[in-house]
């Protein structure tokens, strides 16, 4: 062993120097340390999954087609779990966000992609970034005092709004998305080929038509993956609806009533600090399963269609 | 006409050249009128609690009564909080990042289901990251009670999959000659990372974490569930000990029914929103200076 070394040190063998598989097991340690940090990522993702399922199962089991209700009160005796005025109350306030956003969140894309010069685009998009950067508490404050008594509260025709309404929230999430569909659409328009454009424009087409006929078109797909992403983020939103919808969860269709969405739930009753294992604790649970799941199935899609682009185009 | 003129312009016909006025008018509101939005939000905050800026704000702590109330308890909390929080993600968020740039290999099974993962935890509404620290941190197996500690835990959830998104687009900016011509001169795989790769990819990852951090800062519903939003006179001494941050503190001024606490969450507003955007102003400067250092 002795011998193989020293030769080694005379250059006649090629077994590797000590201090060569020093360096050797460094990087194997280093490598194997860092695949360990990976693992944090999926930790969080089973832990997730883990602390919504058990408690969710225990609880369905116990109220089992009560969901399908028309009553939401799990924090009152008797409890009622007709999961209706969730539903109708989230589906109401991502509605108006979307309508909301999707004009101005699309025109802002395909402005910075096809109008903007390149100085213009270096202002604009970080001005976005930091409408983006507004926390939600601040949106939700302004959603209260401000939409709701000097917008909604004068102007909407049905019913008598009050201090709280679902449109004043809607609104606001409406605000809150508009960077996400703005950048992530910017992105897809950005990346389609200049030489689609130029084809168009050489065929005559003015401004507006390469950008809504050629340009939107074949970002199609990016901009799809905006509209999901957009939304999931909408139907996640917390703060804004508890905030300037209230915590009342009223079925009802009129925008101007107070409402409460699944999220925004979660959220109050979370303030109580229920104690664990009461049906409130447990019905946080089963409402942020409803919500996970379907931010997944939205975020997988909405991936999806982003991977779908960039093969396509980059 | 067309065939007298020599204008391209003038051959498109004034209906389709209407229609492109009518266009781009849109696009100019649109992107005036969400830029306009910011100016408006931060111009009726301050016509409401401008007045109440002063240092007493800062340095008062959270009271019944409206002369002495302040948001420092809630201001140290959120530094307390976002602080730890930064401190656990940003290593483990780097090395997964660096893992799956340098050193995972060819793509993979595993590499491939890492990323979907993290891809899709991004996506994760923020108040499903409080219900797990309510169900294994704050509560159940660790039972952490509502501390800093298990809040910082929560938002290091919260921004890992962010840092990591963030900083495996710096590595991947950092042009593969670096470390090719290092590994030509002999170098381990991890020292030419080390010494070459991990140095270009800071900046990038430095203003990446700026911008996760400040998500954090302004972040609020994962922390309703932990507890955040109750009235708490001192500053936080150590990871065991109970907290608010500033934006529950904005938040339960605003739902108080007397009117001067309503414009006290207004002025905590404003200060929330000083240091945010002072943040992604450092943040922008950095990512504007590393572009133009690379591009020379």
């Amino acid at each position: 062993m002795s011998a193989t070394a020293q030769s080694g040190r005379a250059g006649m063998s090629l077994a590797p120097s000590t201090h060569l598989r020093r360096r050797n097991l460094i990087q194997l340690l280093i490598t194997k340390f860092m695949a360990s940090a990976t693992l944090v990522s999926v930790l969080v993702t089973v832990g997730i999954v883990l602390s919504l399922i058990p408690t969710t199962f225990r609880l369905l089991k116990e109220i089992t087609t009560q969901v399908f209700g028309t009553v939401w009160a799990p924090l009152f005796t008797p409890s009622q779990y007709g999961m209706a005025p969730l539903l109708t109350g989230t589906f109401i306030i991502v509605s108006i966000a979307m309508v909301i956003a999707i004009p101005i969140g699309l025109a802002s894309a395909i402005f910075l992609s096809d109008y903007a010069t390149l100085n213009l685009r270096r202002i604009v998009k970080p001005i976005l970034e930091i409408l983006a950067g507004i926390p939600t508490v601040v949106l939700g404050l302004f959603g209260l005092y401000v939409v709701n008594p000097e917008f909604v509260e004068k102007y909407w025709p049905i019913g008598e709004p009050l201090a709280y309404t679902a449109l004043g929230a809607g609104l606001m999430t409406g605000i809150l998305i508009i960077p996400i569909i703005a950048s992530v659409a910017d992105d897809a328009l950005s990346s389609v080929p200049r030489a689609m454009r130029e084809a168009a424009y050489a065929l005559g087409a003015t401004r507006r038509e390469v950008a809504t006929k050629v340009v939107l078109n074949a970002g199609l797909s990016g901009v799809v993956a905006a509209l999901i992403l957009a939304f999931a983020r909408a139907f996640g939103e917390t703060t804004i609806a508890l905030m300037v919808a209230g915590s009342y969860p009223k079925l009802s269709a009129n925008p101007g009533d107070p409402m409460q969405t699944m999220a925004s739930f979660i959220g109050f009753a979370g303030i109580g600090d229920a104690e664990v294992g009461s049906s409130a604790y447990n019905t946080i649970f089963l409402v942020g399963t409803v919500l996970f799941t379907v931010t997944l199935i939205l975020n997988i899609l909405g991936n999806r269609f982003i991977a779908r682009f960039r093969e396509v185009y980059e | 006409m067309a065939t007298t003129s020599t204008s391209l312009q003038s051959r498109v016909s004034l209906d389709r050249r209407i229609k492109d006025f009518t266009f781009t008018t849109f696009l100019s509101i649109s992107i005036v009128a969400s830029l306009a939005f910011i100016f408006y939000i931060i111009y009726r905050l301050y016509n409401n609690a401008g007045f109440l800026l002063s240092w007493d704000l800062v340095t008062f702590f959270p009271s019944y009564d409206i002369d002495t109330a302040g948001f420092q308890s809630s201001i140290m909390g959120s530094i307390w909080v976002v602080g730890f929080a930064t401190l656990f993600a940003v290593p483990i968020g780097v090395m997964t990042a660096l893992y799956l740039e340098e050193f995972a290999g060819k793509r993979n099974r595993f590499t491939a289901l890492l990323e979907l993962n993290i891809q899709n935890l991004a996506g994760v509404p923020a108040v499903v990251f409080g219900l797990i620290g309510l169900a294994f941190i704050a509560r159940g197996p660790l039972s952490w009670g509502f501390t800093v500690g298990s809040a910082a835990i929560v938002l290091a959830m919260l921004i890992l999959p962010v840092i990591i998104i963030i900083t495996r687009e710096a590595i991947r900016a950092v042009p593969p000659s670096y470390k090719e011509g290092a590994l030509a001169l002999g170098a381990t795989h991890w020292q030419a990372v080390s010494k070459l790769v991990i140095p270009s990819a800071v900046p990038g990852t430095a203003t990446g974490t700026i911008l996760a951090v400040s998500r954090a800062i302004g972040e609020s519903a994962p922390l309703l569930l932990l507890g955040a939003l109750s009235f708490v006179t001192f500053n936080p001494t150590g990871l065991d000990s109970g907290f608010t941050i500033l934006p529950l503190a904005i938040f339960k001024y605003a739902s108080d029914s007397r009117e001067e606490f309503q414009v006290l969450a207004s002025a905590g507003s404003l200060i929330l929103l000083a240091i945010l955007f002072a943040m992604n102003l450092f943040a922008i400067l950095l990512r504007d200076y590393t572009l133009r250092k690379r591009n020379i």
